[in-house]
């Protein structure tokens, strides 16, 4: 039994708790991060990876709008090297309402968020796979975001300011002492040894297992467990993200990120965040909601599907989760039920993770009587190691066609029927040390390091590999998300096994057992084979027969079985 | 999107990444410096951005040779997508002077042939020249230049007279500027032997084909010179006639380069297509229909022959061995090499020579091996690659065929 004496605990590895931990640390506020999986294990690493204007929330949900639109400008300035400065559109097709357009634009005004309304010409000239018979189109400042690394420079900060962040570290039980909340009983699913934390504050930010969370307490806190399913797509037909112009609803959303681009999403009331299944019928929706953005939409290759829960609090009964207020909530247990000592935050979104951590440690200073002010929204976010950097390539001929994205003038936003001058300006992605979509293919041709890939599909060499695993990369699906290991067309056929007798050798020179690099590659193709299931036709069905014949029918991986051993600190267990 | 672009489009997708491609491609083989037909294609496709800066350059060693198409077993036109990268970089970072050079083949060739031409094929001779072309130009001193022709065949042609009246209709002969201006011998071989067969040969107006200018990315050349020839060509197609050619690389760039790389679908294109044949591809269905004059006189020859990529290309099989198979005592022994590897102007190029040489060895082995005074091939660099680096003569097969019917000058 290890013990462990902080002055806050924060629930949660993902964007909010690691938002939390790092404004805390920052505020010189002693905390402990616990997450029960890999950082981003949760909700945070399963969501499409838009970086929202704002312009989705106007109507229904003005105040997610302009939390949005003010978190969008923070974030580009705190973490380019997370974000693609993609831009968005708003699309009127005619499967929408017409009317809407001066709606959301009146709205947009109303909550701002910057919005311009684009030709259609020059709306085609930029995305020549959108649909031709779009009506209108608004342009606003979406973008896409690396949840990993964000979440991952977010708990590199944290920790640079003392934050101990203990991932693999699962809740067994709070410690209530009367009316107060005064520690936690934890498991190191590496080692299986019992850790007891003291605190003096628990920060409940385990998204939708808030409510897991709050019950280990004797705390009731209703969330809504709202599956959204996603589908990734080989390649990006488009490079901006793309909206439906209408009130939010399923498959209406386009978001190039990285090399994919995923259509999202379905939301539908889950029991439980940790059970959950993919139908046929979900596919199929987005599918055909994708064609009316991009004819010819479902002959393109589906890489994966896969679903995240939204964090939804339900206050009182909705008539369905879309009518959940986006926002998020701070519950503070002493005022809410009478116990001392706890927060919960709930709902909310990926953009806006840092207000909530803002307003959830504001809180907890009060609280402990820190008077020192909020700096999340001023300090750079650290570049972790597995985020490989080459420095922009210079602009040139053709690059100069991008509109440049002002940010919102202080007295209100771009309007749109303004139109605002598009011509030759330099990309603001390039400018700013935004993430851009050749920076690895930059890199390695650099480098020359052609030769030097394990992951191909994604470009991941052999050196970022082992920056993952230098930076404590617990098994194959870590490293996944680190670096973008196995995420590409082949889904791990070519790179499951090389990154594999990586870890193993690093295993080897640590020291400890290696042969549950066997579990950990029996665990890492059944977590891929997961994600194939549902898209199993055309180009995806080859794919994952070549990659049976090279794990079953080549390397006998189903015989494997027999001598895999789990633990010795890689954890392959998802059943915790 | 139209549905010939979206399927180019969507062709990335088909890749599985199965890497047959890297393993079959000839280039891969040679050097370090091309990463391989899937890297530079489908893989690196989905990095790369309209509108940003190209991220990458390797691609510009993809020869062309297609390969790589051949063997993909899920269809992803490869040499395509890698055409098309190339064309974007060049597109953004521009034209190298050399490579706008060596492109314009109407232009150097218009420059060089005539009676100029001892003079300009002694100075391409000459170790100092070409020492001074290669620090200027970045053109490798050893590099198979062709020699220029002291007579364009045009002029030649003007002058011609047909031996017996037509009796089969006409047909319009596309020479190139390989035949116009360094071996107008081929188009004369094929005149005669198209006129033999009855046929009235027609010398449409014609420009470069514009392929050496999609090889080097240079699109908005190649879409006017195509565009120009499309324009000079479409009134014969309309009538009915059958377009001709001997370089299959012309034959291929009217065919099929041009409509898929440059994205012009429009109907003249694709009439003008339609109507092109390669003159073996031709002369083939002939004899399938049993129109070809067979009054060959026996050639106890065997020959070494290489089929030249671009067939692979024109999904033809092998024509010219089909019908030179005709000919009484004539034996072609196929090459079964991948490539020569000049892959046009490619290995022309101070870089990128010794990576052709190497490439082309097994071919070049074969012919030194087949010992004879004489090898066959269809593509005009392919020969000049194979001289320079055997030293055995080449002609066009169809050279041989006009021998076969005595029409010999």
């Amino acid at each position: 039994m290890r013990n462990i004496e902080t002055e806050v605990l924060v629930i949660g590895g993902g964007a909010t708790g690691t938002g939390c931990a790092r404004d805390l640390a920052l505020r010189g506020i002693r905390c402990v991060l616990v997450e029960k999986g890999d950082l981003t294990h949760g909700t945070t690493g399963r969501y499409h990876g838009l970086l929202h204007s704002g312009g989705r929330y106007v109507t229904k949900d003005p105040q997610s709008a302009t939390e949005c639109a003010r978190e969008n400008a923070i974030l580009r300035r705190i973490m380019p090297h997370c974000l693609e400065d993609t831009a968005g559109f708003f699309v009127i097709t005619p499967w929408d309402d017409p009317e809407y357009g001066d709606l959301f634009a009146a709205n947009c005004l109303k909550t701002g968020v910057p919005a311009q309304e684009l030709t259609l010409a020059e709306m085609l000239r930029r995305e020549p796979a959108l649909n031709p018979q779009i009506s209108r189109v608004f342009e606003v400042q979406d973008g896409s975001a690396d949840s990993f690394l964000a979440t991952h420079a977010t708990a590199q900060a944290a920790r640079e300011y003392g934050a101990q962040i203990l991932t693999y570290h699962n809740i067994i039980g709070l410690v209530r002492e009367g009316d107060r909340v005064t520690g936690a009983v934890l498991e190191d699913l590496r080692s299986g040894e019992r850790v007891q934390v003291r605190c003096a504050y628990v920060l409940n930010a385990a998204g939708a297992w808030a409510g897991k969370i709050a019950a280990l307490a004797g705390l009731t806190v209703t969330v809504v467990p709202g599956k959204g399913t996603m589908v990734a797509m080989n390649h990006r037909m488009i490079n901006t993200v793309v909206n439906r112009c209408k009130l939010p609803a399923d498959g209406d959303i386009l978001v190039p990120i990285h090399t994919v681009a995923v259509i999202g999403t379905t939301d539908v009331h889950v029991p439980d965040p940790d059970t959950f299944d993919i139908t046929p019928e979900e596919i199929q929706l987005m599918l055909a909601e994708g064609e009316k953005l991009v004819p010819g939409f479902s002959q393109y290759r589906a890489l994966r599907a896969w679903a995240g829960v939204r964090p939804l609090y339900k206050d009182v009964d909705g008539a369905s989760d879309r009518d959940l207020p986006r926002t998020y909530k701070l519950l503070d247990h002493a005022t809410r039920d009478g116990v001392q000592g706890m927060l919960s935050i709930v709902g909310g979104k990926w953009t806006t993770y840092r207000l909530m951590a803002e307003e959830a440690v504001n809180e907890v200073a009060r609280y402990l009587g820190n008077t020192k002010p909020c700096r999340t929204a001023e300090e750079v976010l650290p570049v972790p190691v597995t985020a490989q950097r080459s420095p922009a390539p210079p602009l040139a001929g053709s690059a100069m066609r991008y509109p440049r994205h002002e940010p919102a003038a202080p007295d209100g936003p771009r309007l749109n029927g303004v139109r605002a001058p598009i011509g030759p300006q330099p990309i603001y992605g390039l400018d700013a040390g935004f993430y851009y979509l050749g920076q690895h293919l930059a890199d390695v041709e650099r480098e020359h390091a052609q030769d030097e890939l394990i992951c191909e599909c994604e470009l991941v060499t052999r050196e970022r590999v082992l920056a993952a695993l230098a930076s404590g990369a617990a098994n194959l699906d870590d490293i996944r998300r680190d670096v973008r290991m196995g995420m590409g067309p082949c889904q791990g056929g070519w790179c499951i096994y090389r990154t594999a007798a990586l870890l193993f050798e690093q295993r080897v020179a640590d020291g400890v057992s290696s042969a549950n690099t066997n579990a950990a590659l029996l665990h890492f193709l059944q977590e891929r084979w997961k994600g194939l299931r549902p898209v199993l036709w055309g180009d995806q069905l080859r794919q994952a027969r070549l990659d049976e014949q090279i794990y079953v029918g080549l390397l006998g991986v189903h015989r494997l079985q027999a001598i895999a051993e789990p633990g010795g600190g890689l954890v392959t267990d998802d059943s915790r | 999107m139209d549905h010939r672009e979206l399927a180019l489009t969507q062709a990335l997708d088909h890749c599985i990444k199965c890497n047959l491609c890297t393993s079959a491609c000839p280039v891969v083989a040679v050097t370090d410096q091309f990463p391989g037909p899937k890297y530079v294609g489908p893989q690196a496709e989905r990095f790369r951005r309209a509108g940003q800066p190209v991220p990458d350059a390797s691609v510009d060693y993809c020869s062309g040779c297609r390969v790589c198409n051949q063997v993909c077993p899920t269809g992803v036109p490869i040499a395509e997508l890698n055409a098309r990268a190339r064309g974007a970089m060049v597109a953004e970072r521009g034209l190298p002077f050399r490579n706008w050079i060596i492109a314009r083949a109407d232009l150097v060739g218009g420059l060089s042939a005539g009676p100029q031409a001892p003079l300009v094929n002694l100075g391409l001779k000459m170790a100092p020249a070409r020492w001074v072309i290669e620090q200027l130009l970045g053109i490798h001193h050893q590099a198979p230049l062709p020699m220029a022709s002291t007579y364009r065949f045009r002029s030649w042609f003007k002058r011609h007279q047909a031996a017996q009246p037509a009796t089969k209709g006409q047909v319009v002969y596309f020479h190139g500027c390989a035949t116009n201006y360094y071996e107008p011998h081929v188009g004369q071989a094929a005149v005669a032997v198209l006129e033999h067969n009855g046929f009235e040969v027609i010398l449409a107006e014609q420009n470069c084909c514009g392929l050496p200018l999609i090889s080097n990315g240079d699109f908005k050349g190649a879409t006017s010179a195509h565009a120009a020839n499309v324009r000079k060509l479409l009134p014969y197609v309309r009538r009915g006639m059958p377009i001709v050619g001997t370089s299959t690389s012309c034959t291929l760039t009217l065919k099929e380069e041009a409509p898929e790389i440059l994205g012009l679908h429009d109907e003249a294109v694709r009439a003008v297509a339609a109507g092109t044949y390669d003159i073996f591809e031709f002369l083939r269905q002939l004899a399938e229909r049993g129109e070809l004059k067979t009054d060959f006189r026996p050639m106890p020859r065997r020959l070494p022959y290489h089929p030249p990529c671009q067939y692979r290309a024109h999904r033809l099989g092998k024509p010219a061995m089909d019908v030179l198979a005709l000919v009484p005592g004539l034996q072609l022994d196929e090459s079964h090499a991948d490539c020569c590897g000049i892959a046009g102007t490619y290995g022309l190029k101070r870089e990128k020579y010794q990576i052709a040489q190497d490439v082309g060895q097994s071919l070049f082995e074969f012919v030194r091996r087949a010992g004879a005074d004489l090898v066959l091939c269809d593509s005009e660099t392919c020969r000049w690659q194979i001289t320079h680096a055997t030293g055995v003569p080449s002609q066009h097969p169809i050279e041989v065929l006009a021998a076969a019917y005595g029409l010999r000058r």
